[in-house]
């Protein structure tokens, strides 16, 4: 090995040896010690600008009067004023009246884009393509209306929601469950609906069926299938389904009912953010004047 | 021989008082437990009747006198059980990095899901990795900057044995869903109990080797590795103060609520960092970097100055965990200005460590146990930086909540503890085996350069995935709403999940092939290789050009 100047160091040692391991004596680098000093004067002024010392019943307070509770109103407030004029507007107008060419309406989507992004997405998804149970808003099928006033009425007071005497609520009947249909029934309407929505051909079962669905299911559905806004109850004609249109999803359905619930959203959210949500779903492609 | 009846006796007690407890349980996961505690109880009379000297004490044979060398069958064990646990931890880490990726891994099963696996990967690699290398390092360097064997060789071993039962204790309670709910404190009440009895144990075997030294001064390794276990007693008892629902079953309650239970949980749980993962295995690497240097620590006084300010300065920056929450304001800053001043004291270690090398800068190319230690004080250099850093109101801001916190945390972790270890496993596996060498120092090799890529991917993976995130989260339009779902975010971390995931995975790879090439140690193979000098000496051609003769 090539001997180097540093390996000749003139630093004493303090003179002791533990398992042959000495120490230098080498005094405090001055760059550390004074990076220390400074983080210390650091802190010392820090604590002087910001709430830091505790006393008896309270804390300093800090010159610049900071606290987390007002940068987070600080905060809060200046994202509200940017969209003060929007939910000023939005909370006194009725969506419906709101001109759907205005500069406002394009702010109302805006802001309901957001709010649904948290609201929202954990159920209809975030795209609103929804899934099994949850509703696609994307298309123009609409169980309970798709104009701004019925979608703003459905996010307002919900489905089903306990409590809300406005919410939309409807009941199918369990029919399986029930008792009202024995299983060989349930799969002759069930073979009708598939008939009707053009997945199977007619068939004997599917006209046994047919006189069960007249009997049993048209009073909500319609004499054809179509469905009706008025009970929430779903076209069967057409190939959307909540629930699945295969025969053990509508053999399930027939048995059980499905009853799904949505939360009454004027329970939590303002009239604006309402408003903007009903907006923004009218806006997603199935919007109905 | 009264003493060997009496330990059985008493193992036999124990064993049977665990089943009692365990037909009395309240709840079943409780009532496994115990049955562990039975199970471990009969192992250790089994073994102690089995080993035991029935000669020496029939008075056949005269009692074999003190060994001459140091105490060093328990370090075997541990530095096995160091690996043992480690390569457990590691594995659980990618199984849950997965899972981040692949929610699917969660299989459906509540023993297999996210919440449980996760403190079953951190309690392994912090207390059953790092806890076992810090107890056979901490018994190897007090022997020997001490001259003297362990003081109370039983206890000894009782510590060693009975913080595995802790740890099999706390891993199946983990996955049988039992927790304080406490971050690196999910151990029960009765756990807890347990680990005070060894850690108490512990310390009296370490203060006893220490007054029983023939050196007149106490090495530097020993005041670290003292700090550590002094304040992690205290931190384990204060945290875990807690009352049982039950004495029969696992469930308790902390005897702090709210905001005073979350400030004494990150006291407790950054001072787990501070004490467990930096006091101590700084005391590893004030004994085993010199040593593998072969050169004199840097200074003495520095040792002294940055051991103080860090023993104090630690102790208060808890608090910055809980920057922005009902945690008062003043109390904050407190944290965040403790840990800034933490800074410098933190460094003092790194510098110490990595000047200790100069004049030996070049086994760096050579000596690969160097070079993973030079590695391992980088990553605690840029980690002390880091969150000294990340404590400051405004970067915190971002930071918290989001795996820039991970990052840290594993830039810290699997750089400086972990290659720290490494490191130290590999110097004392050869010596502790009485072998010339290790069997491959070209597997070192490997293993540094797996561990290094593997930790890169990770940190820097984490890194962009916790600022992304943090931007994300806080984004505004310009029309005053949030940009994005937090939805959108989960979507967005998903590459960086699999990047992370395969850094662990590399990592893991280095430490199986370390596991190879210890287990080949201990078993006395030597792999033929060419030497890691890059510098070959060739005699032949170590000599003047002869001129031509004439013809």
């Amino acid at each position: 090995m090539i001997d180097r100047p540093e390996d000749a160091t003139t630093t004493p040692s303090t003179g002791h040896e533990w398992d042959g391991i000495r120490e230098l004596d080498t005094p405090l680098p001055r760059w550390w010690l004074w990076v220390f000093y400074a983080t210390i004067v650091f802190a010392a002024g820090y604590c002087v600008v910001y709430p830091a010392i505790p006393l008896l019943n309270s804390a300093t307070r800090g010159t610049s009067g900071w606290t987390s509770r007002g940068q987070l109103a600080t905060d809060m407030a200046a994202a509200e004023a940017t969209r003060a004029k929007v939910t000023a507007a939005l909370a006194t107008t009725p969506i419906e009246q709101v001109d759907p060419k205005s500069p406002l309406m394009a702010a109302a989507i805006e802001g309901g884009r957001a709010a649904f992004r948290v609201h929202c997405v954990q159920c209809h998804g975030s795209g609103a393509a929804g899934s099994v149970g949850y509703p696609n808003l994307n298309d123009d099928d609409w169980l309970w209306g798709g104009n701004l006033a019925t979608i703003h009425r459905t996010i307002l007071h919900g489905v089903r929601q306990p409590g809300d005497a406005e919410t939309r609520a409807s009941l199918m009947p369990a029919f399986g469950r029930d008792g009202i249909l024995n299983p060989a029934q349930i799969s002759d309407v069930v073979s009708y609906i598939r008939l009707i929505s053009q997945q199977d051909g007619p068939s004997a079962a599917a006209s046994r069926g047919q006189v069960l669905f007249a009997e049993n299911c048209s009073a909500c559905h319609g004499a054809e299938g179509k469905g009706s806004r008025e009970f929430g109850a779903p076209n069967l004609t057409d190939k959307i389904w909540l629930y699945g249109g295969d025969r053990d999803a509508l053999t399930a359905t027939v048995t059980t009912a499905r009853a799904g619930v949505m939360p009454a959203w004027g329970q939590r959210l303002d009239a604006a953010t309402i408003n903007m949500l009903a907006a923004y779903v009218h806006s997603l492609g199935g919007g109905e004047q | 021989m009264t003493l060997l009846v009496a330990k059985v006796g008493a193992c036999l007690i124990a064993a049977f008082l665990a089943i009692f407890w365990a037909l009395m349980a309240a709840d079943s996961a409780f009532a496994i437990q115990m049955g562990i505690v039975a199970a471990a109880a009969l192992i250790a009379a089994w073994a102690m009747a089995r080993t035991a000297d029935y000669r020496a004490m029939s008075g056949l044979a005269p009692p074999a006198g003190p060994g001459t060398g140091y105490d060093d069958n328990l370090i075997r064990f541990g530095v096995i059980a160091t690996m043992f646990w480690g390569l457990a931890g590691f594995l659980a880490g990618l199984y849950i990095a997965l899972q981040l990726a692949f929610p699917a891994l969660n299989l459906g099963l509540e023993y297999t899901t996210f919440g449980r696996l996760r403190p079953l990967h951190t309690s392994a690699v912090i207390f059953a990795f790092g806890g076992n290398a810090l107890i056979a390092t901490s018994f190897w360097v007090v022997q020997r900057t001490c001259r003297a064997r362990l003081a109370f060789p039983s206890l000894a071993r009782f510590v060693f044995w009975g913080y595995q039962l802790f740890i099999v204790l706390a891993a199946t309670g983990y996955l049988l869903g039992i927790t304080e709910g406490k971050e690196y404190a999910e151990p029960e009440w009765y756990v807890d109990i347990w680990l005070t009895i060894v850690w108490v144990s512990y310390l009296a075997v370490y203060l006893g080797t220490i007054v029983r030294r023939r050196e007149p001064h106490i090495y530097v390794a020993n005041w670290f590795y003292l700090g550590f276990i002094l304040t992690v007693a205290m931190l384990h008892l204060v945290n875990n103060l807690s009352l049982p629902v039950s004495i029969f079953g696992s469930k308790s309650y902390a005897a702090f609520a709210g905001v005073q239970d979350a400030l004494t949980q990150w006291w407790y749980g950054h001072n787990a960092v501070g004490f467990f993962l930096t006091a101590g295995f700084l005391g590893m690497m004030y004994y085993f970097v010199p040593k593998q240097a072969e050169k004199p620590v840097y200074s003495y006084r520095l040792s002294i100055v940055h051991f103080w300010s860090l023993i104090f300065l630690y102790i208060w920056a808890g608090p910055h965990h809980l920057q922005y929450t009902a945690l008062p304001d003043w109390a904050q800053t407190l944290g965040m200005v403790f840990s800034i001043m933490l800074w410098m004291p933190s460094w003092g270690g790194m510098i110490n460590g990595l000047m200790t090398l100069s004049g030996a800068w070049d086994k760096i190319r050579t000596d690969p146990i160097i070079r993973m230690m030079v590695l391992a004080l980088a990553f605690y250099g840029m980690s002390t930086f880091e969150g000294p850093m990340m404590s400051i109101k405004t970067v915190n801001a971002l930071s918290h909540y989001t795996d820039w916190t991970i990052g840290h945390v594993h830039s810290g972790a699997l750089g400086w503890n972990g290659m720290i270890t490494f490191a130290c496993v590999y110097f004392m596996v050869p010596r502790l085996w009485g072998r010339s060498r290790l069997y491959s120092q070209r597997m070192v090799n490997w293993h540094f350069w797996l561990a290094t890529l593997g930790i890169v991917l990770y940190a820097s993976a984490m890194w962009v995935a916790g600022i992304m995130q943090g931007l994300m989260w806080r984004e505004y339009g310009a029309d005053g709403y949030l940009v994005y779902a937090f939805s959108d975010v989960v979507a967005a971390m998903k590459p960086y999940y699999l990047i992370r995931a395969t850094g662990g995975g590399l990592y893991l790879l280095g430490a199986l092939i370390m596991a190879w090439n210890m287990f080949q140690t201990i078993r006395g193979k030597l792999r033929d290789e060419a030497p890691m000098s890059d510098a070959p000496y060739d005699p032949a051609l170590d000599k003047p050009l002869q001129p031509v003769a004439a013809a």
